[in-house]
């Protein structure tokens, strides 16, 4: 009997797997939270919305771009120089992200400084292409990026928006508390601006986190 | 002298690279659960920063600047190729990081097999590319400053980690709730910590 051989079946676009790709790291394998990497802008940025907004953009596009590249590349990368390859490309994007900032949103651009740069050594875009994109197709790989970049995102925003809320009373610039409560006596927790409590921020969202997947708690 | 020594104290209490900053956050988690691999990563970004900052400052004012190149001929005076910095800094770190990995390999290889995929992580530690690039903002006066400023935020990297570690050592057999075991506990120490080096800011040398 001749054996007959399947060939594989092509992954729909939007089938299971590839959802997943992009909703994991949203939930329960987030990038912030349990593998704890990309912690250094997380709490840099986070003083106002605008810029965590412009930050929480740019990983993505950065991710979306490096990991199509890389995944494009995985098969003629010599694996003694692929963490140059990497940074090589991973630096480029940025550049390119840093001269459209520059260019177009100048006052984000300053008040983000040194962080736009520092997207290069955020340890989730190294670390999705060395876990993901070098043994991935395009497709799913450029997936993983945004569904991780995404997750990231998702963790920029809610820190930003306790921290803007609680800590200037405003929300993207925009006043929210009201005039009347000011009266009354309440006064902005200047605290909230300083770092150390994006810190105890993040602190508390991992305890919630971890609260309601009672799989992740450190047993170690 | 007085300057020197002024961005050497500044570098370590006030501008501290984990607590003002957060660079370096994901190696500070990841590496402090015990004092020793605390200790020797911290001097491996000692040296890393002490010897890249000053590179890089050399190579910002004469190659990479506006004007920089002026050296060459009096033709360059307008080129300005600073856009290339964050990759040729990043090539400096990386160069450096092999070699330090090199020297830890021979000299300690206890340390080496401790410090495991964190070695090699140097490269992409924020705290060092972070190192650089707020050289390139302050614009020191002479390579002098620059060494200085490295090797401060070196030591208050190394003072931030082995605080940690030692706090987490001690923490591992108090009452800590199951959710926040671990990494939730760490974030809040840090803040806490960073609460207290924020003391520092009043002082004047």
């Amino acid at each position: 009997m001749s054996e007959k051989i399947d060939k594989p079946k092509k992954e729909e676009l939007f089938s299971p797997k590839n959802r997943k790709l992009l909703s994991n790291p949203l939930g329960k394998d987030n990038p912030v939270t349990v593998q704890v990497l990309g912690i250094c802008s997380i709490l840099a940025v986070t003083v106002q919305l605008r810029p965590s907004l412009v930050m929480a953009l740019s990983v993505v596009a950065v991710m979306g771009f490096s990991n199509v590249i890389i995944s494009l590349l995985r098969n003629t990368i010599p694996s003694r120089i692929r963490i140059i390859v990497q940074l090589t490309v991973i630096s480029t994007l940025v550049i390119l992200v840093d001269q459209i900032l520059k260019a177009f949103m100048y006052d984000v651009s300053r008040q983000l400084s040194v962080f736009v740069g520092l997207i290069i050594t955020n340890c989730i875009i190294m670390g999705r292409l060395e876990a993901f994109a070098m043994t991935n197709k395009p497709l799913p790989s450029l997936l993983d990026g945004l569904g991780n970049a995404a997750g990231y995102g998702a963790i920029l925003l809610i820190v930003a928006f306790f921290r803007e809320l609680f800590g200037s009373g405003t929300l993207f610039g925009y006043q929210v508390i009201p005039n009347f409560l000011y009266e009354l006596g309440y006064v902005n927790n200047g605290f909230m601006i300083l770092p150390p409590m994006a810190l105890i921020t993040v602190g508390v969202i991992i305890w919630v986190h971890r609260h309601r997947n009672p799989n992740l708690v450190d047993i170690s | 002298m007085e300057e020197y020594l002024n961005i050497f104290v500044r570098s370590i209490f006030i501008d501290n690279m984990v607590f003002a900053y957060f660079l370096g956050m994901c190696s500070y988690l990841a590496v402090s659960r015990t004092i020793k691999t605390s200790l020797g990563l911290g001097l491996a970004v000692i040296f890393v920063l002490g010897i890249t900052v000053p590179v890089n400052y050399l190579l910002q004012n004469y190659v990479l600047g506006t004007g920089a190149l002026t050296w060459l001929g009096a033709q360059y005076a307008n080129v300005d190729l600073s856009f290339l910095s964050f990759i040729m800094f990043i090539a400096i770190i990386a160069a450096m990081v092999q070699l330090v990995e090199m020297i830890i390999e021979k000299f300690s290889p206890t340390l080496y097999n401790s410090l495991g995929i964190f070695l090699p992580l140097i490269a992409v530690n924020c705290a060092i590319l972070g190192g650089a690039l707020f050289m390139v903002e302050r614009n020191y006066a002479n390579i002098g400053e620059a060494a200085v400023f490295g090797l401060g935020s070196g030591v208050g990297w190394l003072l931030a980690i082995v605080g940690i570690a030692a706090i987490r050592e001690k923490i591992q057999y108090s009452n800590v709730p199951a959710p926040l075991r671990g990494l939730g506990i760490t974030f809040i120490i840090t803040g806490l910590m960073g609460i207290a080096f924020m003391s520092f800011m009043g002082i004047e040398l």
